[in-house]
């Protein structure tokens, strides 16, 4: 067990068990809260990836506005309307053995890839990450579609929200 | 390349615990002599009136949205900024086009009133 | 690698000789080496807030036109350490219905989220935390950290001043973020990269204050928009809201509110010095003169980085003691109907004529620059001063229709 092995490890927990957690508590506001620190696990999953981009991203836009919007959105319910009711369904080991054969269906068909155990090759030396997912994104052979058509669906996702808010309004 | 984020790691954790290092003194030092006045509520010193919520104005949560749109806009920038020195003109183009249909959102937004405060 | 070179990386491997001739495992002694410079910078940097402490009532004091702290100490430089000591023997009050748990974990994270930035700020060519190559982002995401402390601080005090103060300061915070992120974007254009100490090794020609002042403008607004100072400072708004968010803090927790606040400040006059001043660097080339050599050394750099960072903080503080406070509803107005654009404009011209005029000779390029800059300011004075003669025609024409028929009559 490498050093970095152990490390995986601990925030691999730590994300399952704030995910859990952000189902589990009754306090809306601190199942927002359980989110961010899973949020948080995953961004140092990516630092151990040496994904610098993505770990930072994950802070700044997961964290920094999808979990502050999160909280908004828990703050316009009232502080009364927590759940008071039981936490679990009258035939939860149905959905329970569901999960449980679904979990095993995937070990088994992940352990059977070919080279599965093998770690990960190396970068090459001096390849810059950033450099490479920047010329990725803008170069017409390789994602640059994709780029595009990402600002249409921002674009669609605000026209959605603008329509949305307005017609509550009225 | 790994060193650099167990710096940052450590730099964390230790951040973590120099604020919380004089915390725990002043629990040890300082008084603790509790009374339901000390502990009630502050609204500059008159009782409180109503409960201690207040209504969430939908303004917040559309500036939120608003602001995630852009965020998330400008994060996919970042990488486009890098490649400009290498690339040709085109690549710039590309990226005001990015922009161009993002602030056509924008004004959107704006000639709903969705930017207003009221 | 001397000591006068390389300060950290000298006393780095002098410690790591000691060690593992202590038989240490090596990796084991690199983790303490750590340890040991993470606790050296993060005392370092609390010293400069005790010293921010001073700073901060002296300079207010005499934009009030009196004198300040002088009774402890020459001059009441022992004030701050006074303060200190007042704060930690307060009497820690947690008014019933709180959340306790988020109640104390707020202060920590609001410290917390700017002592992290010292990681990736460098004072010198030598002396820094780390180089991470996404330096400008995560600037960003120590301010999301901080964001969601004050939100955690205003929700669980139980207190509705607490909480219209949290949600109007996270309001604020995240709306200026968005001017302030696509500002970040200049640097790292002109300087081809992201990483804190290449922006400021890429000004060692010029300064980008000069190649860009538009963007220096943009960005101190939102930085002082970011801290939470006047005249953004509506979370504090002490005639309005009494202390905002912080209300029902007492003691030491108030404190790490306050003196993260003000280190935060001075963090971000760092940051200016950086991304648009030079860092610790940028004397125009001047240091390749041998004369000048000693300007090279590290601890001069670290210095001049410091004076730096200083100017920019006293401009913070200049605006923050002269200006009124803005009302919420102007101050959302004036970011996006006039930040984002401004700063999306700017952003596109810099990109555009970055591309263009990067192959005509240094001194043109610069002017192209710095011209373009004057003529998008000019316009957007323009566009602004016709907007404001329209609204004063709207709103004088029935005043003027009123006057003309008492006068006839």
């Amino acid at each position: 067990m490498t050093a970095e092995q152990i490390i995986f490890l601990l925030f691999a927990a730590l994300v399952l068990v704030s995910a859990l957690m952000v189902v589990i508590v009754r306090n809306l506001l601190h199942a927002a809260l359980w989110l961010v620190v899973s949020l948080f696990g995953v961004a140092v999953l990516y630092a151990i990836l040496q994904a610098n981009f993505l770990a930072v991203v994950q802070v700044v836009v997961y964290i920094g506005a999808i979990a502050i919007l999160f909280i908004f959105a828990v703050m316009l319910t009232r502080r009364e309307a927590m759940e008071k009711g039981r936490q679990t369904r009258n035939n939860w080991w149905i959905p329970a053995m569901l999960g449980l054969l679904i979990l095993t269906g995937l070990v088994v068909l992940i352990f059977n890839f070919p080279n599965v155990e093998q770690t990960a090759a190396a970068l090459p030396v001096g390849l810059d990450t950033l450099q490479a997912l920047g010329t990725a994104l803008v170069s017409p052979d390789a994602y640059v579609l994709p780029f595009e058509v990402a600002s249409v669906l921002m674009l669609a996702a605000l026209v959605g929200a603008v329509y949305v808010a307005t017609v509550d309004k009225k | 390349m790994q060193n650099q984020w167990l710096y940052i790691g450590l730099f964390f954790v230790i951040g973590i615990i120099v604020p919380v290092v004089p915390l725990v003194f002043a629990r040890l030092v300082a008084p603790r002599k509790p009374n339901p006045i000390k502990q009630s509520t502050y609204e500059c010193g008159i009782e409180t009136v109503g409960e201690s919520w207040v209504q969430f104005k939908a303004q917040y949560y559309v500036f939120a949205l608003v602001f995630l749109v852009f965020d998330v806009e400008s994060v996919f920038l970042f990488p486009w900024a890098l490649t400009l020195k290498q690339l040709p003109l085109f690549v710039v183009l590309e990226g005001v086009l990015f922009i161009g249909i993002l602030v056509a959102g924008l004004v959107y937004a704006w000639r709903k009133g969705m930017l207003e405060w009221v | 690698m001397t000591f006068w070179n390389n300060p950290i990386n000298f006393i780095g491997y002098w410690l790591n000789s000691i060690l593992t001739g202590w038989h240490l495992p090596a990796a084991i002694a690199s983790v303490l080496l750590y340890v040991i410079g993470i606790i050296v910078l993060i005392l370092f940097a609390m010293t400069l807030d005790i010293g921010l402490v001073w700073v901060e009532r002296k300079v207010v004091a005499r934009f009030q036109d009196r004198l300040g702290p002088n009774r402890i100490g020459p001059f009441g430089l022992i004030q701050p350490i006074a303060d200190i000591i007042k704060m930690v023997i307060k009497e820690d009050i947690t008014p019933d219905g709180a959340d306790k748990i988020i109640y104390n974990i707020a202060p920590v994270l609001a410290a917390t989220s700017v002592i992290v930035l010292w990681a990736i700020l460098p004072l010198a060519s030598t002396i820094y935390g780390v180089d991470l190559n996404v330096g400008l982002l995560f600037i960003v995401a120590a301010g999301a950290l901080g964001t969601l402390a004050i939100i955690m601080a205003g929700w669980s005090s139980n207190n509705k001043y607490a909480l219209l103060g949290a949600f109007r300061m996270v309001s604020n915070m995240i709306s200026y973020e968005i001017p302030m992120v696509i500002i970040l974007l200049i640097p790292t254009i002109l300087a081809n990269t992201m990483s804190v100490r290449g922006i400021t090794q890429a000004q060692s020609g010029m300064w980008f204050a000069i190649l860009s002042p538009l963007a220096l403008l943009i960005f101190l607004i939102s930085a002082i928009a970011e801290l939470g100072r006047s005249p953004f400072d509506l979370n504090e708004a002490e005639s309005e809201i009494v202390a905002g968010f912080h209300i029902e803090y007492t003691g030491m927790k108030f404190g790490w509110f306050y003196a993260g606040e003000l280190l935060h400040a001075f963090t971000f006059g760092g940051f200016i010095a950086i991304l648009f001043f030079g860092g610790y660097g940028g004397f125009f080339g001047l240091e390749k003169l041998a004369a000048l050599a000693w300007l090279n050394i590290p601890f001069v750099q670290a210095l001049v980085f410091i004076a730096k960072a200083m100017f920019g903080y006293w401009v913070i503080m200049w605006i923050k003691y002269s200006v009124p406070r803005i009302r919420i509803d102007h101050m959302l107005a004036f970011n996006w109907k006039f930040l984002v654009p401004l700063s999306l404009v700017v952003l596109v011209n810099t990109a555009i004529l970055n591309k263009i005029l990067i192959v005509l000779p240094n001194w043109l390029y610069v002017l192209g620059m710095f011209a373009s800059n004057i003529v998008i300011g000019y316009v957007t004075v323009e566009i602004l001063r016709s907007y404001g003669r329209n609204q004063r025609k709207a709103e004088k024409l029935p005043d003027s229709h009123a006057q003309t028929q008492e006068q006839t009559v």
